[in-house]
Parts: C-alpha cells; sequence; structure tokens
C-alpha cells in the first residue's frame, strides 16, 4: 500500500525584544548565568507580571507578516507543572484565546507552489535552561539551571497537518524564518536556541481524509536535521505499517549523531497542564488602529518579493529564491540593477564571483558599494579589461573598497590590442615554444589554445585573446 | 495616656506638633510588646532595631523640616506574607521558614517613604488559609479579649497587635475577609479595599484573583491615614486600577442623611448568634435615626458563593504555591531525585490545611473536572457581581453581621474544616465581586467578646465605607477601644 506523510510543525520562536516579556530584564545572550534575573522573571513570592509593549507589537507584526487573523482581545492562561527551569511551576501562555487564529504561508517546493495553513499564533514566556551532569533529569548526579532566559517572550507557530515530507518540512521552515526576519519580529538563530521545531507526525494511506496515529518529534537542532528527523520517522512508520504493525502514538528524540529518532520513556496518560486564566493579568485588548498601524508598517514579504523578481528582471526561480532568502545580497542585487540593466549577467556576477569574493575576504555584502560593483561590469561590457582582469579588481575592490576603474588607470590594466601591440608579442612566444607551434601546424588545434595561453600569461591576462587568436592564426600557416 | 495607648490619628498630631519624638513612640510599642507578646503570640519576627533606626530617621527628616505623610514616625506590625526587602517572610510556613525577599512590597516602598517604622512582621494562617491563625505553621495567636479563643484570620496577629496596644496600625491581606473577620472578632476596624486598589506586587499570593492588602486600626480615621499611604496606582500590578485615590482622611462630617442603606437579609439572620443580630440591628436603628433610608435586600446566592470561593480560591493556590519546590529558595526536604526532592519538600514545608487547598484546587482544575468545577464557580461569580450591580441600583451601602458569631474557643474548629469555612460566610461573596468592605465595631457581648459588623459598597467607594464607620464610632454607645488582658496566672495588662 502507498502511504502519504502528514506532518503538522510547532515552532518556538523568541521575539527581538531588548527586555523580557513580563519585567524589564535584558535578553542579551550569552551572559553569565543567572545575571538577567529580577523577582519577576524568577517568580519570587509576590512578584507580578506587567506586559511588555514591544513584545506584543512583534507578536503582531510575526502574525500579520503570516497573514494570522489578529484577535482584539485575547487572554493568558498559566500552564502549570513542575520543572526546575519554570522558576513559578506555571508558564504564562495563552490557551483557549491566542493573539492570532488562521494564517497560512506560500511555499514553493519543487516549482510546485503550496499552502501550508496555520492553526494558531500565540504569546508566551521562555523557561530557563537546564545543563545537567548528567544524559538527563533524573540520570544525573546534579544539573544546573540559568534563569537569564527564563521570561524572554516566545512565539509559538502551530501549522495545520498540511506538510507532506521531511523536505517540504525544511522548506517550509526556510521561508518561515524568511518571513520572521523580513518582519523584524525575530533574529531566528536556531543554534542560539531563538528558533526551535518539535514535529507531529503520522502515516495514511494515499488519498484518504482520516489522519493515522501520531508521534511528535522533539530535539531538531537545524532546519537539515529536521528534514532528516522526518524523513527517518516516516520510513520507521512505514516499516512498521508494511510490517502489519501499530504506531504507537509517543514523543521521540532525534538523535543527531546516529541519525535516528529514539522513543522517549513514555508516562502514562497524556500531561494536564490544568491551564485557567492567568489572574496576574488583564485580557489583552488590541483597537483595531493598533493593528492597522503594524499591518501598514510591514515590508514586502519574501513570497511577493521572489515573484516581483522574476517578474521585474527576468531571473529565474533559483536566483529569485536566492535573492529573497538573502535578503541583503537580494537589496544588492536591486541597487545594482537601478544603474544597470543586463540583469542576468548582473545576477550572475552577484551570485557567482561576487559571493566567491565575499567568502574570501571575510567581507559582508553590506560593506560593498554596489555603484562601484556596476562599473566593473561597465568596463567588463566595453571590453576595457577581460574577464581574469576584471576577477582581481573585484577582488581589490571587496576588500579594500577600491574603485576599478581607478585602479585600471594607475596599474594601467587595460586590454592590449592591436596588431602593431601584439606582433611582437606573437612572435616572442612562437620563438620561446617552436614545438607547439610546430604542432599546431600539423593541425593539433590544442596547441593553439596553448600559445594563446602563453601570450596572456605574458601580459597578465591583458592582451586580448581574441586579437591574439586570428594573429597565431595568420603567423603560423598550415 | 501612655503612648502606647493613643490611636494613630492622636500620635500622629503629638508628632507633628513635635511633642513627643517617633524615637520614644516607637519605644513605647516596643516596651509594651515585651510585656503582652509572650501571652498572644502576635508576631513571628520582631524588629525592634529597625523599628527604632526607622524612628529616628523620621525624627530627623521632620526636624528638616521635611514635608512629611501624617503618618510619619508612626509605626506599623506587617502581615508576615507582604514581602520585605532583607527581612524573612514566612507567610507562617515551615516552606519559607529562612526565605529572605531581596526587594520590598509596593506597601512596604511606601510606608518607608512615609516613614512608617516596622516594629515586626505578624503572624497568621500559613499562607493566609484560615480563619483562626490556628494554621500558622509556628504558634497560634490569642484573642486578648479571651486568651482561650482565636483571634480569627488570617490576619490574627495583626489584629491582636493593634487591639493589644503592640502597635497603633496593621497591614493584613483579605482574600476571602482574612481582614473584616479578625478585626470583627478582635474590636478593631479593618478594611479590604477594592480590588486593584491597594498594590499586590511583593504580597505573597495565595488567590490572586481575591488578595487584597487592607488596614486594620482601632478607628476609621486611623483607617482612612493609613489608606492615605497605601492605595494608589502601580504600574507593577496590572490589575491596579488606573484612578488614583482620594484623600481618604477628609469629610468624616458625620452625616448619614439620605444614605440608602439595604440590610442584607442573609448576613442579618436567625441562625447567627442572637447577640450578633441585635448589636447590628440596633447600629442599624441609630443610621435610620439620623436619616438614613433602609430596607432590606436579599443576597440568594450567597450559598453559592461559598462554594465558589473554595473553588476558585483553592485552584489560584494550587499554581501559585507551586513555585514552593526546594530549586531557588525556601525550604529543600533534598532527595535522591528531582521527583522525590518535589514531593518531599511540598509534603514536610506545608501544613495540613495548605495541603487540602491545594489538593481540591489541582482537582478543580484537572481536565475533565475543570468545566463542572473551576468554570462552573467563576460563572457563579459573575452572577454574583451582577447581583451586587443590581443591589448597587438601589442602595449606596449594604450592611450585615461581619461574622455569625463571636470569637470561638481554640481547638473549636481545627478537626472541622467546613464548619471553620463558614466562618468567613458573610465575608466571601464581596470579595468574589471585588468590592470594598470594612467591619466595624457594634458591641461586646454578654461574654465581654467584641462583635462587628460588615459594611459593603460599589467599587472605589471605600472612602464612603470609612465615613459610615466613622459616623458610627462617633454616634454610638461608647465601647472599650481595646481588652484588659486577663491573664491565666490572674492579673491583667
Amino acid at each position: 500500500m502507498a502511504y502519504e506523510v502528514v506532518i503538522g510543525l510547532e515552532i518556538h520562536l523568541e521575539l527581538q525584544t531588548c527586555s523580557k516579556l513580563f519585567c524589564g530584564c535584558g535578553t542579551a545572550f550569552g551572559q553569565e548565568p543567572n545575571t538577567n534575573c529580577c523577582p519577576v522573571c524568577l517568580g519570587l513570592p509576590g512578584s507580578l507580571p506587567v506586559f511588555n509593549r514591544r513584545a506584543i507589537e512583534l507578536a503582531v507584526t510575526a502574525a500579520l507578516a503570516l497573514n494570522g487573523d489578529i484577535q482584539e482581545e485575547s487572554r493568558f492562561d498559566r500552564k502549570n507543572y513542575f520543572y526546575p527551569d519554570l522558576p513559578k511551576a506555571y508558564q504564562i501562555s495563552q490557551f483557549e484565546r491566542p493573539l492570532s487564529r488562521g494564517g497560512c504561508l506560500q511555499i514553493e517546493v519543487d516549482g510546485n507552489r503550496r499552502e501550508i495553513r496555520l492553526e494558531r499564533i500565540h504569546l508566551e514566556e521562555e523557561a530557563g535552561k537546564l545543563i545537567h551532569s548528567g544524559d538527563s533529569i533524573m540520570g544525573s548526579e546534579y544539573s544546573l539551571v540559568d534563569y537569564n532566559r527564563a521570561g524572554i517572550p516566545l512565539l509559538e507557530i502551530v501549522t495545520a497537518p498540511d506538510i507532506a515530507s521531511g523536505r517540504e518540512a525544511r522548506i517550509f521552515l526556510e521561508d518561515l524564518r524568511s518571513v520572521l526576519l523580513y518582519s523584524g519580529a525575530s533574529d531566528c538563530k536556531m543554534e542560539e536556541g531563538s528558533l526551535r521545531c518539535d514535529a507531529n507526525i503520522s502515516l495514511r494511506p494515499a488519498g484518504s481524509e482520516n489522519l493515522g496515529t501520531k508521534t511528535e518529534v522533539k530535539n531538531m537542532n537545524s532546519f537539515r536535521s529536521v528534514e532528516m528527523a522526518l524523513n527517518y520517522e516516516a520510513e520507521r512508520q512505514e516499516n512498521i505499517l508494511a510490517a502489519g504493525g501499530k504506531i504507537t502514538q509517543e514523543t521521540c528524540h532525534w538523535d543527531e549523531e546516529k541519525k535516528i529518532t529514539v522513543p522517549l520513556r513514555s508516562k502514562e496518560g497524556s500531561s494536564d497542564y490544568r491551564y485557567f486564566p492567568e489572574p496576574d493579568l488583564l485580557p489583552l485588548a488590541l483597537d483595531s488602529s493598533f493593528i492597522k498601524n503594524i499591518a501598514a508598517s510591514l515590508p514586502e514579504m519574501p513570497a511577493a518579493r521572489r515573484e516581483r523578481l522574476k517578474e521585474q528582471y527576468g531571473l529565474s526561480s533559483k536566483e529569485a529564491v536566492l535573492f529573497t532568502t538573502n535578503r541583503q545580497l537580494g537589496d544588492f542585487f536591486e541597487a545594482a540593477a537601478q544603474t544597470y540593466s543586463s540583469y542576468k549577467n548582473l545576477a550572475g556576477w552577484v551570485q557567482g564571483d561576487l559571493m566567491y569574493q565575499l567568502r574570501e575576504s571575510g567581507r559582508s555584502i553590506e560593506e560593498i558599494d554596489p555603484l562601484r560593483f556596476v562599473e566593473l561590469l561597465k568596463l567588463l561590457d566595453k571590453k576595457d579589461i577581460n574577464r581574469p582582469v576584471a576577477k582581481e579588481l573585484l577582488a581589490e575592490m571587496v576588500l579594500n573598497g577600491t574603485s576599478p576603474e581607478k585602479l585600471v588607470k594607475e596599474k594601467s590594466l587595460g586590454r592590449i590590442s592591436g596588431s602593431d601591440r601584439l606582433q611582437p608579442l606573437i612572435e616572442q612566444v612562437i620563438a620561446e615554444n617552436p614545438a607547439a607551434a610546430e604542432n599546431y601546424r600539423r593541425g593539433k588545434d590544442k596547441a593553439l589554445a596553448y600559445l594563446v595561453g602563453r601570450a596572456m600569461a605574458l601580459t597578465a591576462g591583458r592582451a586580448d585573446p581574441g586579437e591574439l587568436t586570428k594573429l597565431f592564426k595568420e603567423q603560423i600557416s598550415r | 495616656m501612655k503612648l502606647y495607648e493613643q490611636t494613630a490619628a492622636q500620635l500622629s498630631r503629638l508628632l507633628q506638633k513635635k511633642e513627643v519624638s517617633s524615637v520614644e513612640v516607637v519605644q513605647s510599642f516596643l516596651d509594651r510588646i515585651e510585656m503582652v507578646e509572650p501571652y498572644v503570640k502576635s508576631f513571628i519576627t520582631h524588629t525592634p532595631a529597625m523599628a527604632l533606626d526607622m524612628a529616628s530617621s523620621a525624627d530627623s527628616r521632620r526636624l528638616n523640616g521635611e514635608e512629611m505623610n501624617p503618618l510619619a514616625g508612626v509605626p506599623i506590625a506587617v502581615k508576615d506574607n507582604i514581602s520585605t526587602a532583607g527581612l524573612r517572610t514566612t507567610c507562617a510556613s515551615r516552606v519559607l521558614e529562612n526565605y529572605i525577599p531581596p526587594y520590598d512590597a509596593t506597601v512596604i516602598r511606601a510606608l518607608r517613604e512615609a516613614g512608617m517604622p516596622l516594629l515586626g512582621k505578624t503572624n497568621m494562617d500559613e499562607f493566609a488559609m484560615g480563619s483562626s491563625t490556628e494554621n500558622s505553621a509556628f504558634y497560634p495567636t490569642r484573642n486578648p479579649w479571651d486568651l482561650g479563643r482565636v483571634p480569627g484570620g488570617s490576619s490574627g496577629g495583626s489584629a491582636v497587635a493593634v487591639s493589644t496596644g503592640m502597635a497603633p496600625l496593621a497591614l493584613g491581606s483579605d482574600t476571602g475577609g482574612s481582614i473584616r473577620q479578625p478585626a470583627a472578632l478582635c474590636g478593631l476596624t479593618g478594611l479590604r479595599p477594592t480590588y486593584g486598589r491597594v498594590s499586590r506586587y511583593g504580597l505573597i499570593a495565595f488567590a490572586s484573583s481575591l488578595d487584597q492588602i487592607g488596614p486594620l486600626a482601632l478607628t476609621a480615621e486611623d483607617s482612612a491615614l493609613l489608606m492615605n499611604v497605601i492605595a494608589g496606582h502601580d504600574p507593577l500590578d496590572s490589575t491596579s486600577l488606573p484612578e488614583a485615590g482620594p484623600d481618604y482622611a477628609s469629610g468624616f462630617d458625620g452625616n448619614v442623611k439620605r444614605l440608602r442603606i439595604g440590610v442584607i437579609r442573609e448576613n442579618v439572620s436567625d441562625h447567627f448568634d442572637p447577640e450578633v443580630t441585635s448589636a447590628v440591628l440596633k447600629a442599624i436603628a441609630l443610621l435610620k435615626e439620623h436619616g438614613a433610608i433602609i430596607d432590606e435586600v436579599s443576597l440568594p446566592l450567597t450559598d453559592y458563593g461559598l462554594s465558589a470561593y473554595y473553588l476558585i480560591a483553592p485552584s489560584e493556590a494550587s499554581s501559585n504555591l507551586g513555585r514552593y519546590d526546594g530549586v531557588r529558595y525556601g525550604f529543600n526536604a533534598g532527595g535522591d531525585n528531582i521527583e522525590e526532592m518535589f514531593s518531599r519538600t511540598r509534603g514536610r514545608g506545608f501544613g495540613p490545611e495548605v495541603k487540602r487547598r491545594i489538593m481540591i484546587g489541582t482537582y478543580a482544575l484537572s481536565a475533565g473536572y475543570y468545566d463542572a468545577y473551576y468554570l462552573q464557580a467563576m460563572k457563579v461569580r459573575t452572577l454574583i457581581r451582577r447581583d451586587y450591580e443590581s443591589a448597587f441600583r438601589r442602595f449606596d451601602i449594604l450592611i450585615g453581621a461581619t461574622t455569625p458569631a463571636p470569637a470561638f474557643k481554640i481547638g473549636e474548629k481545627t478537626s472541622e474544616p467546613l464548619q471553620m469555612y463558614l466562618s468567613d460566610i458573610c465575608n466571601i461573596t464581596d470579595s468574589l465581586a471585588g468590592l470594598p468592605s470594612l467591619s466595624v465595631p457594634c458591641g461586646i457581648n454578654t461574654d465581654g467578646l467584641p462583635l462587628g459588623m460588615q459594611l459593603t459598597a460599589s467599587p472605589l467607594n471605600d472612602s464612603l465605607l470609612l465615613k459610615v464607620a466613622g459616623f458610627l464610632e462617633q454616634k454610638r454607645d461608647p465601647l472599650p477601644l481595646r481588652p484588659v488582658v486577663k491573664l491565666p496566672e490572674g492579673g491583667v495588662i
């Protein structure tokens, strides 16, 4: 039987606020443990939460960017459970009445557009961080806890079960990250834990409407591991079903080293968080002008940009995706395109040689002046310089910001052409490489390329290769 | 008259005229504490050195000509569930026996700014759960009118400290009667302010949607002076009301003409102690005599109110008290693993009443029971609020007994939690509705025990309650301000 994979994701995202969700403590990553704390985020007896307005703005921003329906009145609830990283033994979250309902994200998988629907988006507080001396809390001699993170605003985004493969999940996450980066709501640094993802995955006979028994996969630390983990889990489930077995509803842990999912020790029954309305906070009422103002200030979102790049500049899908995912690179491209209209050529240079030079030099794209870059391309187009020289100039420009035109003049890097300047060179090369000249004469075409190469080397790449070829041919009569 | 025998208002006048210093005032109360405290056990922590320090600083501020609050230099006792920076705050619980908060509650900051010296932290039922102060993990507090009886609770320590002249004023907290009931049982004026009128920041939560800090005092005027210190908006408490408070101490003109008073049928009941009921009726007659318009009103939801309260308050408590797990502060009983540590710490750290309420609350919030218990109770709460709203369209003030009976004997109700719960029957519904409510003395029974009457107003009309209480103080037959404490070994203090 053929199965189809059904995946829903639950994404947690730290919002990029300066202070925590319910107190004034800072949110900077990498501080000394337990230094960004106060009575409120430590949950000291008697302390009370107060909304951080900025967190609510960012949450609304993110939800609008994901086409969510912002609720004019939402509510906070307490999610009660005991764990040492949870200072109050409850997390202030939103259960019954989330900040935003619905929403969707358009993604493109192998050229096909797919719409992934969202169930809800809500705001909650981050817990602290535990470091165990052993593998787990129960298997450790001791555990250390750092509450610097406790109380940082988190956005939880829950998708509908609309994702059909590990690959699709990865593409969704990449696009989601783009949207969130574009909206400015989060820096989405998975390695710093500011974006985390859990998945629910089940299989069902292809074409069926009913959902199969699902498992929950946790501990996926990169988009790549989300893809691998879900592919692995889908295959594991398929093998069980194909052998006539049944899926157990359980939570699995992705083992990054062994590249397998491992079921966690399952406790009997499901956990009961005893949600109830948070009495220390009033319901969150957002007036429609607040929401409208944020909606009006949203920048162009990646999906729209992708389409526009294709249309406006005739870019390929792949290029449009690159210039959208790498927003700064795309901004650079568009700035350069203002004064340079061979868009295909521009796009080629940006994603090819320019990116290569950026990597080599360790510079970032923001440091490069798009006008200089256009200068370079125009020199090349006018055949004032050769391609090898252009590459050299590009390296110099990326590293030191030097103007290509200026460099050409200073170092006299202009192209050498005209038979009067090239004839002596031809003769010199033939004299130095008589065997190659003889070979060419006898019909070996490859020898000609060798001779041209020698001449180019002698002029540090400045000679016009077309003219050289022509002159060699004339000089060595077959 | 000794300094400790004065009301706060009298002390304020003496201090403002510089006839006495705050150090002298504080010393008088410290001496009184030394004499009386061993018999009543009002305090958990004494702070004589701090009190004298604060007194001398209040004195020098005043001598420097600084503009000061009228209560500057007047000392105060504070219930031990209000956080005091650097000073242990126990909630009368083993779990917080050695807990020292690093920050001051907003009300403590207000007291410090006003220049009110802190005499100590007072005894209470553990986590404010109880009506007799017998649930303190340390020791019960005794009622000075009869040392064999309870002072009420949970703010029993605060009530007794004021009642015996160990402090001229005290702060208590009221979740479902914890200020008003001990005020009634100790012959004091006790105000539960409108919910949100006094900041809860730093008040160790029992039931967040119900807890309010308020004054316990000898007179309405004293209560008003203290309200002027503690009431107001606090940006650190999201449930704090945005309005600025009025001057609670102004307008004590003794006029109740055309005041519309509703007598709550359920709280002036045949089932209550007849002496309580007749004292309340006598006070009502007095109000009528002076031009108040009296009519009866029924609040039939009172019965459901008690049930709703004993679901909502424990539900919130079960969540609020989750944090006492031994990880960050307070008692830690150790264990071989985290779960053992949690359960041992909580098992040994909490007393039986606290555990009972945590269990009730956990049950009421559990999946499958939430709708039938917590949600149902919240619906009842809404109906109670509406009941009051409609009553306040007809009346300015609602009136009834504060408690069904005067102070009961120590140990009398400890084995019967439901009987104990019923002692708050008159105090619960206005708590649920967030209303300001005040207990004022209205008589002494034949055993020499004080009796209290409860006045309730619509939200933010706290000052009206104080005015009516002030009127009653002036017009009724005089009552003793304080008991003569009969010592078990004979003699009186």
